[in-house]
């Protein structure tokens, strides 16, 4: 039920004694949450400093065919929208409801611009054949140069899969923020899918020296 | 201190119908479901079992083909891996005793809760796809290169594990957020029941471990859908890196098995000796030492496998480590019982059984850590035996003494205590027989997971299947009994053995929202000297 100034009350569940134990709790899940995430990505980093450390030749070789100016762009994209989602959780916290769509909707562009930019790389690739071993077309001065490409495909495509996760979570906070259930008495999913998206922005940040900025 | 209410009505009685149990956010409804699931799984990793052991009566051919025995055991594995014993424990009794143990309404998020069951159920259906689509013949281990060439299905059985991986995660950051924020007030962390201590400890492993297991299972899928190449020699990869992957999860992973045993055990201890635990706060930070050591082993699955002696070394070293939180807990429940008033229901014949088995299963896993003994016994029956001995022995026997403790909790109906115990006698000796036939063809050079075998190891592998029969006994006389219970058994009381921690003040079941008034503590869990045992009119006697 909507109050005067458009805000709906938050009820807490009924499980909680107070709004604040509940969102403590949230906060907590998430970075237990966020931990798992560290760990998955972990495991492809272990393997990038495996391969890296047997061919470092190859790696340096290899990364000149991925276009830093691109990964630079695409940095400052996803540094931006860190920003704008900051910028969304503060209004949340004000009350500050058309001020937090905005920024909501910000972080949602750059977002996609993100994943644009990253289709027209993917696609230079596919077009040149520096794919994995199944289809690797590509030239070089390195036979095993496909063990790069894959590597570069996997982590780059998990993280691709995760900020168009996090696409989805913005999209609904948009479309319940809209409805006025963030304000500062409960702003619980902003903060949360907040916490969600610096991570995938700091995933991209480890990446986007490792892959482009080597050698 | 009673909380009981009788006039309300309880948890199963709130709600009918099958709706009423899919849509449930009630955590005991949810624990009650992963029973049933983890039973049926128990249940069919256990035919592959009988089936795999009737084949190995004899050195030739009897019912399967070389292939259809690898498939076997590999299902076996995986199922009783990925869908039983990793879900058992916590998923089912921890859900469902979790928020009654610590005073509270639910777990932190009943919704990411009841989630994570129907991510179990996906899991599962991926698993079964695998048996139409060609049962996976890898071991549950899925080593490449064999994995990433052999022409099962083995990505739906990874994707599978995938899924259920997730499903673990997901129940792991429930209870992290549970025992952290959901605790009655007055239960500081040393008031918390040693059950919730170790469900914590299992918590972080699931949390920390996983996710390292689902990463490698997708690349595995990777390397057969795209051929990255990272597991491939031959496209420059290296096999042996699957391996160090696949066990950074899986050694910890054993943990995740064994600790919410541990749990159970010092639950069942104190209630059956009426005494309070010794050395509690040892207990609880032998969990936590467990925990963190787990992930500092997993070299020990590699000792022939090529890694530098140096390292090998060193995974011996903290491999011996694990032994002395284990240790410590074993020592501290022995002197809990001593001086006290032993009462032998059947969930303390497990408490027993475990105590045994797990001896032997913990000793002969610091054989296996030392270098020179495994490189003799690495991939023979003696590591099937040990790690059996841990895993039935030690986390099977936790659990059905848990299921045993908890069922007139969880169902309100009492069992015949008569044909529990036998059953328990049955499942020990068959159990036995089973497994320590095979410490003895291991030591002797038997190796794991071959079709056929020298005539000279013919007598153990009979004596084993023997076993196996036995065991099989033991476990359709308990599911008889326990059916029974559910249909016509007595009412169960609310403390019916006396036990002090909070699900005791409580009625069998519970109502909807635990408790009808908000526990408060003031005692330490298993204080028996300065607390009065709560509803004790209706102990068994």
């Amino acid at each position: 039920m909507a109050t005067k100034d458009g805000f709906i009350k938050h009820k807490v569940a009924h499980h909680f004694d107070t709004a604040e134990q509940e969102f403590e709790t949230a906060k907590l899940g998430m970075w237990a949450f966020l931990g798992q995430e560290l760990l998955f990505f972990s495991g492809l980093f272990v393997a990038y400093g495996v391969f890296r450390f047997l061919y470092p030749e190859m790696f340096i070789d290899a990364h000149h065919q991925l276009s830093w100016k691109m990964g630079a762009l695409n940095t400052v994209f996803l540094i931006t929208s860190s920003f704008t989602m900051v910028m969304g959780v503060r209004s949340a916290q004000l009350s500050q409801k058309k001020l937090m769509l905005k920024y909501l909707i910000a972080t949602f562009i750059l977002a996609t611009a993100f994943l644009v930019v990253k289709y027209f790389e993917y696609a230079a690739k596919f077009h040149h054949g520096y794919l994995p071993s199944n289809w690797f077309t590509g030239e070089g001065l390195f036979e095993n140069m496909h063990l790069f490409f894959g590597l570069y495909f996997v982590l780059t495509g998990l993280h691709g899969i995760h900020v168009a996760v996090g696409m989805g979570l913005i999209a609904w906070l948009i479309i319940r923020g809209n409805r006025g259930e963030f304000h500062a008495d409960y702003y619980t999913p902003v903060e949360m899918v907040g916490l969600y998206w610096h991570l995938v922005d700091l995933v991209w940040i480890f990446l986007f020296p490792l892959l482009y900025l080597i050698g | 201190m009673s909380l009981e209410n009788n006039s309300g009505k309880n948890f199963m009685e709130v709600a009918k119908g099958l709706k009423s149990w899919l849509v449930t956010l009630d955590h005991k409804r949810i624990g009650i479901m992963y029973l049933l699931f983890v039973i049926s799984a128990f249940f069919l990793g256990g035919v592959f079992a009988l089936l795999l052991r009737f084949e190995l009566l004899s050195p030739n051919q009897i019912a399967f083909t070389a292939k259809q025995y690898n498939q076997l055991f590999t299902l076996h594995g995986a199922i009783m891996v990925f869908l039983f014993i990793v879900p058992s424990i916590p998923a089912s009794l921890g859900n469902f005793l979790l928020p009654l143990q610590i005073g509270a309404v639910d777990v932190a998020f009943p919704r990411l809760n009841l989630a994570s069951l129907y991510i179990y159920m996906v899991g599962a259906v991926f698993c079964f796809l695998s048996l139409y689509l060609g049962a996976v013949d890898t071991g549950w281990t899925f080593y490449t290169p064999y994995s990433s060439t052999t022409d099962t299905s083995v990505i739906s059985i990874t994707l599978g594990a995938f899924i259920l991986g997730f499903s673990s995660i997901l129940t792991g950051v429930n209870f992290i957020a549970t025992i952290h924020k959901m605790r009655a007030p007055g239960m500081t962390w040393f008031k918390m029941p040693l059950f919730v201590w170790s469900l914590y400890a299992t918590a972080i492993i699931q949390v920390l471990a996983t996710p390292v297991l689902a990463i490698t299972l997708l690349l595995l899928i990777f390397e057969r859908l795209l051929g990255i190449g990272i597991f491939d020699p031959a496209l420059g990869g290296d096999p042996v890196l699957f391996q160090h992957f696949f066990w950074f999860y899986s050694h910890p992973a054993v943990y995740i098995m064994i600790l919410p045993a541990m749990g159970v055990m010092s639950e069942l201890v104190t209630t059956f000796c009426k005494r309070n635990i010794f050395g509690y706060k040892l207990i609880a930070f032998s969990s936590i030492a467990i925990a963190i050591i787990s992930f500092l082993v997993w070299g020990h699955h590699l000792f022939v496998s090529g890694q530098s002696q140096f390292a090998a070394m060193l995974f011996s070293l903290l491999t011996f480590l694990v032994a002395i939180p284990s240790a410590i807990k074993v020592f501290n429940w022995l002197s809990t019982m001593y001086k006290g008033s032993i009462t032998f229901y059947t969930p303390f014949l497990y408490f027993l059984s475990f105590m045994f088995l797990f001896c032997i299963g913990g000793f002969t896993g610091v054989f296996l850590g030392a270098l020179s003994i495994d490189v003799h016994l690495h991939d023979t029956y003696f590591v099937v035996a040990h790690f059996h001995y841990v895993m039935m022995g030690g986390t099977v026997m936790a659990f059905l003494g848990g299921l045993h403790y908890w069922w007139p909790k969880m169902f309100g109906k009492m069992y015949n205590e008569g044909l529990a115990k036998t059953s328990c006698l049955l499942v020990f000796l068959g159990f036995n027989i089973t497994f320590f036939s095979q410490f003895i063809m291991g030591s002797k050079g038997m190796p794991r997971r071959y079709y056929s075998y020298l005539e000279q190891y013919q007598p153990y592998h009979i004596a084993s299947t023997i076993g196996s029969w036995v065991l099989a006994v033991g476990f359709f006389l308990m599911a008889g009994y326990l059916i029974h219970s559910l249909l016509r058994g007595k009412k169960a009381p609310s403390n019916p053995w006396g036990g002090l921690t909070l699900e005791w003040h409580t009625t069998s079941p519970p109502p909807l929202e635990n408790f009808d008034v908000k526990p408060r503590i003031t005692h330490d869990p298993y204080d028996y000297e300065n607390m009065d045992i709560p509803n004790e009119k209706g102990m068994l006697k």
